[in-house]
């Protein structure tokens, strides 16, 4: 296989990967959110608040992966 | 929307088929090929003719990247949809065969070219527009009581506040409002204005980003520096290690002054990364078009639609978590003076007279 092959698959697999990641993180948050949403109706608001803040930064961190990835797709 | 993004790529996959005199664009190396536009999304720029034909990863990064050639609305000759003005022609600069440049904005023999791109004019409109809003809303204000257009900055300035105050705590939070708010307000209209139809995102560069993550560790150390001294700051760089086990230092400095830069280099690449993104899965959802078949369009630009929707929802949650995430720095910082007014719980052990108007979390 070429480099340039070996890049591009590179960056599809890091892609997968890091989508699965970020899949797994958010939605581990949004089931905390929920179940503490349920159990606490008038939290809903602050608990609303920390999951966008938790999820951003979390969405934060995917997104370098995403960068690279892309670097990889784009450059090659 | 949807019905102009509709016209707008048919416009252009029909157009594309024409021949019209390549434009001399700028050289720079960040310019994808200037030819036919695969995608034009209704967020970005239109698209101009071209000689030859792009791939889709050039376009791509042709809509996301910096560049010297300002697209403006407009029927001007040889393009469809737009006209174009390079800044390198308007601002004098020029590029020899040897890929020297020279002109009156290049400086350092060549090596420092201070030509104003695409993200710099944007970040320009981008302060213009703030200034135009203080001097015409905030200035001319002739009562105490909040009217209008005014009442609605007042709440977002309110809103940064309240951020500082959470993090920093009440009693320094006003000192920091002034750069919180600057910085809010700034990256919030540079993202906002990326979802213009023609301008660019300048918070898509990561010189940009870069920027706004170095003013905020200037400050954080500044904030640090004056609450701690210079020695209780340099103090702090040990980690905590006393001063028994001081061979550890040598280990645990380096590693702390590392970990000082970690933070506004997480700031800069989650700003960064966001708005790339977004722009990004929007131009390939649209290249989709050209890359599949025209049948397609409809799907294409529903989901491009919603995406550009969270692009909308992120611009302001990028920008209130760079300022939180700011206003947590310094509050970080602070917490070592002596009274600890890093925390609300501090607050209220150590200050009774601030209790009443300190429950944690709000101002």
């Amino acid at each position: 296989m070429t480099s340039l092959a070996l890049a591009y698959l590179g960056a599809g697999l890091g892609a997968g990967m890091a989508v699965i990641g970020v899949g797994l993180g958010i939605g581990k948050l949004a089931a905390a959110a929920m179940e503490g949403s349920a159990r606490q109706p008038t939290a809903v608001g602050d608990i609303r608040t920390s999951m966008i803040i938790a999820a951003a930064l979390i969405e934060g961190a995917t997104l370098f992966a995403i960068v690279v990835c892309l670097l990889l797709a784009i450059k090659a | 929307m949807t019905v102009t993004a509709a016209l707008l790529a048919l416009g252009l996959a029909l157009g594309s088929s024409d021949t019209h005199g390549a434009v001399p664009a700028g050289t720079a190396p960040q310019l994808g090929a200037p030819a036919e536009h695969a995608a034009a999304p209704a967020a970005q720029g239109g698209g101009h003719g071209g000689g030859h034909e792009a791939s889709l990863p050039e376009v791509m990064m042709h809509h996301v990247a910096n560049g010297y050639v300002l697209e403006l609305p407009g029927i001007c000759d040889g393009f469809h949809w737009n006209c174009e003005v390079d800044l390198r022609q308007l601002f004098g600069t020029q590029l020899d065969a040897a890929g020297k440049l020279s002109g009156p904005l290049v400086f350092a023999g060549g090596k420092l070219d201070m030509t104003p791109s695409k993200h710099v004019v944007m970040m320009w409109l981008a302060a213009l527009l703030l200034l135009g809003l203080l001097l015409l809303v905030v200035v001319p204000r002739r009562s105490v009581v909040p009217r209008g257009v005014y009442n609605f900055f007042e709440l977002l300035v309110q809103f940064v506040r309240d951020i500082a105050i959470s993090n920093i705590g009440k009693r320094d939070a006003d000192r920091f409002v002034p750069y919180l708010a600057s910085a809010f307000f700034f990256i919030l209209f540079m993202n906002l204005l990326g979802l213009v139809p023609f301008m660019a995102t300048a918070t898509a560069n990561v010189s940009v980003t870069v920027g706004l993550a170095l003013f905020t560790f200037l400050v954080t150390q500044y904030a640090a520096v004056k609450a701690q001294g210079v020695g209780g700051y340099l103090a702090h760089l040990t980690g905590g290690v006393p001063r028994s086990l001081a061979w550890l230092w040598p280990i645990m400095i380096p590693v702390e002054i590392l970990g000082l830069f970690t933070k506004p280099f997480a700031l800069t690449i989650r700003l960064f990364a966001n708005m790339v993104a977004g722009h990004f899965v929007i131009l390939a959802l649209l290249g989709l078009i050209f890359a599949i078949s025209v049948f397609v369009a409809p799907v294409s630009i529903a989901l491009a639609l919603a995406i550009f929707l969270l692009e909308l929802f992120v611009a302001f949650v990028q920008a209130y978590i760079f300022t939180m995430l700011s206003a947590l720095f310094i509050g970080a910082g602070l917490v070592h003076h002596g009274h600890g007014e890093g925390h609300a719980e501090h607050d209220q052990a150590h200050h009774a007279s601030d209790v009443a108007g300190n429950a944690p979390g709000h101002g």
